[in-house]
Order: C-alpha cells, then structure tokens, then sequence
C-alpha cells in the first residue's frame, strides 16, 4: 500500500495539475448541443479553450461569464444571466453547463440562486437545460471537477422513472472516467454492444471529440450522449462506472432511478478486461464473440513478447488518481517498477498505486525523481524533464500538444493494453543502451597493459 | 575442377577436425555437409555464412554481387557491433539485372567496386559471389584482381555462392578468403610476446567488450579477433600473433589451423561463456604465450584479474541466491550456452532437472556437446505433447531454451527466458554470466506469468490444451497395456543379427535353452554377431537382461540410470552411434526414413547392419504419434 505524501513546497514548478473547472468543461463535451461555460474573468476560459484545442486539434465550445473586476465585486448575476440569454439565443445550445472557478467562488456568487432567478425572469428559456456546478480552481483538480460535473448532470438531468418501470434489458449506461479517450469508448462500445447491449455513455465523448468531420458548423458540441438520452437514463438494467471517481456518479443514478450499477476500478489489462468481459456475460447471458477470443489471445502474445522489454524497467509516473493507480498496476503486471509516483489530489485511491510512495507534487518533483528511471510517463509537459534527464517520454492523459492522435490512444479492451504494450516496449527499445567498448569495464587498465609490454622488451 | 570447388575439397580436408579425422579416405571425400533436403532444410546459405563470418569486419565495404534478394532482403540484420567505423552496416549490392544475366555482371562489379572506393575509399572491399552470377560465370577473382591493380586497393573475393552448400560450409570459406587475399599481408609497425588472435567471436550485442577488457588489463595485445569488432589491417596481420584462442566453434577451424600451419602460431579452442570457461581460457591464452616466450609472471598477472572477477561475479551472482534458491530450472536447447551456465545457475542454489546437464564437469559438457551438437535445437523440435509432458513431469519453475517463445511459454505454462539471445543481450565472461543470472531472476519473478496461466472468463479448463494432451498420454499409456501378448511378439521378433537375420526370440531361446553366459557362446551357437560382428554388443544386452530376470546378480539401477543405459546401448557399431543419439535426432528432425537417420547420425552407413533396428527406433518414435492422430482424427 502507498503512502500518501505531500509536498510541502510553496512553489509548485511545472505543474502536473489542471484545474476542476476544464475537468467540469470536458464532462459538459460529452452531450450533444451543449455549451460549457466558465462562470468566472475571460482568462478562465480561455486557457481550458487553448489547451483542449491543442489537444484534441478541433474547435471547442466553451464560453465565459466575463467577469470584470467590478462584476465581480458587485456580484456577477447580470453576467451569468447575459451569458445563458446569449448563447441561448445566438449558438442555440439546449444545455448549458456552468462551472464556478476561482474567481467567482472567492467572492461567494450564489449560482444556484442566480439560475432560479434566471427561470423566473426568463420563461423563454424553459426548454433550456441550466446545470451548474460549483468548482472551485483552488480546491481539487481535473478528475475531481469531472467527477461533480457527472453527479450533477445526473442530478438534475435524468427523470426519475415511475415506480412500475419496465426495465430496457438491453439498455446499459457507461459512466467512464474523465481519463478514458473517444478512442477507449469505441473500444468499450465496441465491446458492450459484442453482448448485445445498447451502450449509452454518460458523457459521451467519442461522439464528439473524436475528432469527426462535422457536416455542418455546429458553435455548440458536435455530438455526445443526447438530452433525451440521458433523460431517459432511468430505465435502463445495468450500470457500469469506469474508475474510482465515477462511484458517486453510479451511486446517484441509482439513487435517483434505481439502477444497478457496478463499479470497475481498474480497465486496462489482461484480467481487468476478463473481469469486464465476465460481467457482461454474466449480464447479458450471452457468450462470448470469437473477436474478442481472437483479441485476448493477441494480448496474451503481446505480454509475452512485451516482458523481456518491460520487466524490471523502471517508470516515473505523473497522473491523475485513478488513472495514477490503474496505469502503473498495469505496468507492474508487465512486470515494471513505479519507482516514482506523482500525482494531483490525495485521493484514497492512491494508497492502491503499486508503489511505496505517491508524492502529491508537481513535473519538478517528478524530475527531481527521475533519474534513473527508464521511462516518463505523463502529459506532454513532461517532455522538458525527458529532455533534461535524457529519458524516454511516454504521453499519457492530456494535454498531448505535440503529437497527433491524442483522443484515440487506447488503454481499455484487450486490443487497447496489447497497443499500449507494443509502443511501451517499443520505446524501451528505441531507447535501449547499446553496449560500447566501456559498457562493462569503463577504462580498463591500458596503461598497465603498456607497462607490460615495455618491461617485454 | 574449379576454383571454388576446389577450395571446398580443401575445406573439408580439415586435419584439424576431430570428426573429419575420424573418417576414412572416401567418406572424407564426400564432405562434411549432409545433403539438404528439399521441403526439410532450414538455415542459411553458404553465401549467409560468408557474410556472417566477415561482416563484423567494421571498415570493410561488404558489396554483394547478385541479385537484390542476397542483399536487399537480409542487409543490417545482425548484432555485431562496433566500436568505430559503421561502414560494415552500409548495404552495397549490385543488383543485377536482366540484362547482366544475359551479357554478365562483371563490368557492372567493376564499377561498382569503383563507386563504393569514390564514394567511401575504404581500405578494402569484400565482393561476395553469389548463385546467378555464378551460374553465368562471372568471375569475380579476375575483377578483384583487376580492380586492385586499378585503385591500389585491395579488393578481396568471397568465393560462397549460396548453392554450394549449407551456412556452415560459408563460414569456412570465408575463412579461406581471409587466408588467400588478407592474412600476411601487411605486417605489424611492432610485435609483443602478448599478440594474440581471438578467432570466431563476432562481438554480438558487444559480448567481446565483457572480455577484451580484461584481457587488455592482464596485458594481452589482440593483435586481431576475426572477425568481431575487426579492423581490415589487423586481420591483415594476424599471422605475427604468438598465439591463437578459437571460440568454442568449429567454424573458422581452417584459418586456426592454417595460422599454424603456415606462421606456426598455436591455438587452442576455449569459450567465454560461463565463468569457469573464461577463466580457463585466459590461463591457456597466457601459457600459450608464456611457451612462446612471455616471461612466466605474466601467468601471475592473469590469476590476479581471474581472481579479482571471479569473486565479483560470483558475489553478485550469490546476491540472488535468496530469490533464486531451490527453484528448478529446465535446460532446453543444445545452444553454446546452456552449459555454460549450469555452474552458476547451481551456484545460486538452483536446480536443474529434465535435461541431459546434471553435472557441470567437463566430461559432462563434451557428453552434451557431442549429443547436442554445437547448434542443434533438438528439444525445440519436440513435438508440443512431448514438450509439455516433460515440463509437466519436470514440474520447473523456468526453463531456459533458444526459440519459440510464445508457444513454448504459454503451452508450459512457466515463466521462460530464452538464454540464446545473444543477439541482443550480451553474456560473456564474468559479468555476462551475472547479466544472465539477473535475466533469469527478472524472467521468473515477472508478474505477466500468473496472468497469461489464468483461463479466459469464456474457456472451460477441460477444454485447455494440456487437458487434453493429459488425456491423449493416458489414453497412450492404456493401450500399449491393453495387449501384452502383442507386445511381446514384437519385442521377440525384434531383429538381432542382421548379417545371418536372427530375431531376439531366437537368441533368448537358445540361451536358456543351452545357458549361454558369453557372447562367444551366443554366436557360436545361433552365429548371431557372426558376420559383421555389429550387434555383439547387443548380445551381452541380451545376455544381462536375461541372467537379470533370472535371478543372476541385479544390479539395482535408478529409473535415470536405466534410461542412460538403455540410450548409451550402441546401435552402430562401425560408426559407434548410440540409440539416444539416433532417437534425439529423429525426434528433433521429425526424421522417417533409415536414409535420413543415416545421413544426419552416421548409423547404417558402415556395414548397414543397424538399418533394421534403425527402422524399428523410427518406428517406436514415429508411429505411436501417427496412431494417435489417427485416434484423433477419428
């Protein structure tokens, strides 16, 4: 078990962190017609709208309040107001999704009251879904504001089915995790549906941030899990959440509409993904389909050719929590050693990361680690501590700025880990010391070896 | 006779050769290399060994001159590394064409041979002959000749078309190019008493920098090593070195021994592999220059840099002792390495069971080495029941093999490390062993074993492979019981003699029948063991048997002890081949005919009278496992 340590350094250098409001933003993306918007000074906005561009390479709904600095002296209700009229009317989201950031939690704006003076005020706006969440830049980060952003979702947006609903039996919500790319949730689809199963996820960026020529331009979202949709959640037989923090997601779904849920805290690998594939048999009373036969056998495969590079290597890994715990539990199955761990809240889950310690810090902290690893694995800022230490960068989570392909790099599945141990392995190769004349015995004795031979002759 | 089936003759007219002297003045003719066997033949060219065997030369511009695929398809695919030059990774080919079929390659190898000296001036160029150019009579002796005379360069003939003969053979006449064209041909600016040759070492994976180290530092000059990590003027001056060290390989025997022969610099054949190996090279490296000269301290010098990295290793070695203790290790492979290793690997505490290497002495090691062969993967080519049968029997924690990884990993269901990999792991002298044992320890304690072990969430576990080859065995087992009467008319019919064809039956008749108790008697009574004389041997098996089941002295023998009896019986007595030798071979090349077991063990190809029992061995092997894929079928 991991102990939890935190750094007590004043300034955080390279940060690791991203803050829970873009977290909230990215879970907002994952609904059709939707608009996420920071309720908080431009800048919020616009450094979340830069870095997902960047990552995903695609244009990024997300608005802002635009508070001032009198605004937001004198409260920023006339702001938040303006703001759902404005993008009501002109980008025609039917879901606008609200989160607070530091700005605007400072001063204490009441948000849930200014959305309920917003309905009174506004009765045109009655076929506009309105969800705040309240996430604060200061408190938490990137997983945390997702998290909340999901619970709230469902909160406010899933009807609550009658007493005597007749559940779908093929109708089965995801709750994935804010790590898991488009690319992993057409793989989870692909999956669920193998069984049978209408999969609807809850968000739902594979059908926007897949990064899909849109056939028309859309200001809003260009796809994701549909109002309707979510609304009718509440009918469906099963649940699954993906990751840790997606169990109070789950737990409020069933709340509210009673369905069963259950929870995978881990996705990637061989019995992570039999322990998914099992439930969905066991769920589905259905066998298996032979692709997904044909895929663990190619997994099994890949961890054996995989091991001669993996095993023993040393891994510095700078993540979110969950995705923190599952990743490196699935490098250590390679057999690989976390020899250093940081991440950016002091989740309980992070007791569970196969490793001695989890530093809550930063990139520096991570570098000052590192040395002697073998491999970085962390988000694309990671790459000036790889060019320092001369080792190996493995991108991971986002933002992934300087490569291409980011939202379909997949983890998930059987295929998903067999890719993952493939282009792991294969940077340990890329990578591998090549022997030089000194490797074994640096300088060896070549004077020595003179004396000898003018004492011969 | 051409010239390069001469220097074929000559190649297999190794003095130095154990075997080769052993055969009479015919067989010797005949050559060393088996006849391939279409749609049965694997390995490389004598055109691949040639470029094997030369290719480390690192300064050296490697031009072949054929067709695209000798080059195109195979260039930069092998570990030798360098310490300087890069030029020996460069591909150079001619690539001939239709056109250069028709009208001859020569012209376009001249000018190539010009290019690459415009372009790289190397200090020489190796041409490679290969088969088409062959075929149509380039004769690329006189365009190396004309070339050098033209650029000053030397431009040296590698005379191995692939259609000669197998790897092996190439290797050898890449040996002979060196010693035409290269050898004694420039000479040293000085000479040391220490000048040594290091012959057959390629330097894969860096492996002669675990060694030459260490070499140096006792303050032996390598004058040359041909050819890993070699520079073209030191092979060149390789006939002013004192001595020679052969690497535990037969494959450049010709140039050792012409060193010899020629320039009268003695050699012996040692190995860097395992720790005491390397040391007992070193201390015969320093006695060969101490004979010749070097002042007798210098053997000192040695036992001090022995002593100091023997105990290095083997403190390191022993650091895994904890983790490594008491597990069992399988030895699969007949590679240069596994016995090597078997000293360490006991040295942690680790067991190795289900293999022929139970000592590590050196009789032991030759015994392994005469039944293995120095490349032979004779377990690798078991069939996967047996496979699985023998790890199940063996109940290892590792096994060790060469190949194969994947299927042998999972249908064993144990963690494996493949040990000849020497193209990317180095395991040389006293920290290439550590390097091994390390390998070992990560192999058994990755976590990935327990995973790939555990059954799909779909599979039954009575579906699994190894449930069925469990049935398949039992199934075996019942039905060699189910007919002893059958049984024992086979055993009787089994031919004995077959000059004067006589079964066992007979023989066993009249020893009771008149209690013979010699071979003598047996042949004067039935003239069994009359004509050739080749299964005398067999009947003092008879014999024994006999007096054994009737009570005569008994000697209690361990189920071990039996089977190495009844493999070291001899079946061929000319050729003196055992039926573990014949049965390994068969088993490992899927042989079926008395014709292939001869032509890959010797047996039967004296006074044939083995053929018959040669057939029943096959039989024994062969049709059991037919049986069963018919049982299967059905």
């Amino acid at each position: 078990m991991a102990v939890i340590q935190t750094s007590n350094k004043a300034c955080t250098v390279n940060p690791l962190k991203m803050s829970q409001p873009i977290g909230g933003a990215l879970a907002f993306m994952g609904i059709k017609d939707s608009m996420p918007l920071f309720h908080g000074s431009q800048g919020c906005t616009s450094f979340g709208l830069v870095l997902f561009v960047r990552h995903f390479k695609e244009a990024i709904p997300l608005q802002t309040t635009a508070m001032s600095e009198v605004a937001t002296v004198l409260g920023g209700y006339e702001n938040v107001e303006q703001a759902i009229v404005n993008i009501s009317n002109k980008q025609r989201a039917r879901l606008i999704g609200i989160c607070s950031t530091g700005v605007t939690e400072t001063k204490g704006d009441d948000v849930d009251s200014y959305i309920k003076l917003v309905r009174q005020q506004h009765p045109e706006l009655d076929g506009i879904s309105l969800v705040y969440v309240s996430t604060p830049d200061f408190k938490d980060s990137f997983q945390d504001g997702w998290e909340k952003t999901v619970v709230k979702i469902i909160e406010t947006l899933v009807k609550a089915p009658e007493p005597d609903v007749v559940r779908d039996p093929k109708k089965l919500v995801v709750l994935p995790g804010c790590h898991y790319t488009p690319g992993d949730l057409d793989e989870l689809r692909d999956i669920i549906e193998g069984f049978g199963f209408e999969a609807l996820f809850l968000p739902d960026l594979a059908a926007s941030l897949d990064g899909h020529i849109p056939d028309d331009f859309t200001p809003t979202t260009l796809g994701g899990i549909s109002l309707e949709d979510i609304a009718g959640l509440g009918n469906a037989s099963h649940a699954i959440a993906l990751s840790p923090h997606m169990l109070p997601a789950a737990q409020a779904l069933e709340k509210k509409a009673g369905v069963p849920f259950k929870l995978f805290e881990r996705m990637i690998g061989l019995l992570p993904t039999d322990a998914f594939i099992k439930h969905l048999m066991e769920i589905s009373g259905r066998d298996v389909p032979v692709k997904f036969k044909r895929q663990r056998s190619q997994l099994v495969d890949a961890m054996l050719d995989g091991h001669f590079h993996t095993g023993g290597k040393k891994i510095a890994v700078g993540l979110e929590p969950d995705f923190l715990m599952d990743l490196s539990s699935f490098l250590v199955d390679m057999g690989c050693h976390i020899s250093v761990a940081v991440s950016t809240n002091a989740q309980p889950v992070l007791e569970k990361v196969p490793t001695e310690s989890v530093l809550i810090g930063d990139l520096e902290d991570l570098e000052r680690m590192a040395p002697g690893c073998d491999l970085l694995i962390t988000h694309a800022h990671g790459r000036q501590a790889s060019e320092r230490l001369h080792i190996p960068l493995y991108r991971m989570f986002l933002p992934i700025f300087d490569r291409l392909g980011a939202g379909h790099i997949t983890t998930v599945g059987y295929r998903g880990a067999r890719d993952r141990i493939f282009e792991i392995a294969n940077t340990f190769i890329a990578n591998s010391h090549v022997a030089k004349p000194d490797t074994w015995y640096p300088h060896p004795g070549e004077e020595t070896a003179h004396g000898v031979h003018s004492t011969a002759h | 006779m051409s010239s390069v089936s001469a220097t074929i003759q000559n190649v297999f007219n190794e003095p130095a050769c154990p075997k080769n002297a052993a055969k009479s003045e015919k067989e010797r003719k005949k050559g060393c290399t088996k006849q391939l066997q279409p749609g049965g033949a694997a390995g490389g060219c004598a055109f691949d060994g040639a470029k094997i065997a030369l290719q480390p030369i690192t300064d050296v511009a490697h031009l072949v001159h054929g067709p695209i695929a000798c080059e195109g398809n195979s260039w930069d695919n092998r570990g030798a590394y360098s310490s300087g030059s890069t030029l020996y990774r460069t591909g150079f080919t001619t690539d001939i064409n239709e056109t250069d079929v028709v009208f001859g390659g020569e012209k376009r190898l001249y000018k190539a041979i010009k290019e690459i000296i415009e372009k790289y001036n190397p200090p020489s160029v190796f041409v490679y002959q290969t088969c088409v150019p062959a075929m149509i009579g380039d004769d690329i002796d006189a365009v190396c000749k004309a070339a050098t005379k033209k650029f000053g360069t030397p431009i040296v003939p590698v005379n191995s078309p692939g259609f000669v003969g197998p790897k092996n053979l190439g290797n050898k006449l890449a040996g002979e190019a060196l010693l035409a064209h290269v050898i004694g041909t420039e000479e040293p600016d000085y000479t040391t008493p220490y000048d040594v040759n290091i012959i057959g070492e390629y330097n894969l994976a860096g492996e002669m920098w675990q060694v030459e180290p260490l070499l140096k530092e006792i303050g032996f000059r390598i004058l040359s090593c041909i050819s890993g990590d070699a520079k073209y003027h030191e092979v060149a001056r390789a006939h002013r070195a004192r001595a020679t060290m052969m690497v535990c390989s037969k494959a450049m025997i010709n140039i050792t021994r012409k060193l010899e022969d020629l320039y009268g610099i003695p050699y012996f054949e040692g190995s860097f592999y395992g720790i005491g190996d390397m040391s007992d090279s070193i201390r015969q490296l320093a006695q060969l220059c101490i004979d010749r000269g070097a002042p007798p301290e210098f053997m000192d010098r040695a036992e001090a840099v022995i002593a100091r990295e023997e105990k290095l290793a083997w403190d390191e070695i022993m650091s895994y002792l904890p983790r490594l203790k008491g597990k069992k290790v399988l030895l699969i492979t007949g590679g240069v390495k596994s016995w090597s290793v078997v000293a360490a690997l006991q040295e942690v505490g680790m067991e190795i069971v289900g293999t022929s290497v139970k000592k590590s002495t050196k009789e032991d090691k030759e015994r392994i080495k005469e039944l293995m062969g120095e490349d032979a993967h004779a377990f690798d080519d078991m069939s996967p029941r047996e496979m699985y049968k023998m790890l199940r029997d063996a109940k290892a924690d590792i096994m060790l093999s060469g190949g194969r990884s994947q299927f042998i990993a999972l249908k064993a269901n144990m963690p494996w490390l493949d040990i000849n990999q020497e193209r990317h792991h180095a395991y040389s002298g006293y920290k290439g062993m550590v390097d091994l044992v390390k390998e070992i320890d990560k192999a058994l304690y990755n976590p990935i074993w327990n995973q790939v072990r555990t059954i799909a969430p779909w599979s039954n576990p009575a579906d699994s492979w190894q449930a069925k080859a469990d049935a398949e065995a039992a199934r075996e087992a019942a039905e060699l019981a189910a007919d002893p009467a059958k049984a024992e008319a086979k055993r009787r019919a089994r031919k004995i003699c077959n000059c004067k064809t006589i079964d066992l039956g007979t023989i066993e008749d009249a020893i009771l029948a008149s209690t013979l108790t010699t071979v003598e008697q047996v042949v004067e009574t039935t003239h069994a063991g009359s004509g050739c004389t080749g299964c005398r041997g067999k009947i003092g098996d008879i014999l024994a048997d006999l007096a054994a089941k009737a009570g005569g002295p008994v000697v209690e023998l361990t189920p071990e002890e039996a089977e190495a009896r009844r493999r070291s019986k001899k079946i061929c007595n000319c050729k003196e081949v055992t039926l573990g030798t014949i049965e390994d071979v068969v088993r490992a090349e899927r042989l079926t005919t008395v014709a292939e077991v001869t032509a890959a063990t010797d047996a039967g190809s004296g006074c044939t009278g083995c053929c018959e029992d040669i057939e029943e061995i096959l039989d024994a092997i062969v049709a059991p496992a037919e049986e069963l894929t018919a049982i299967a079928a059905e």
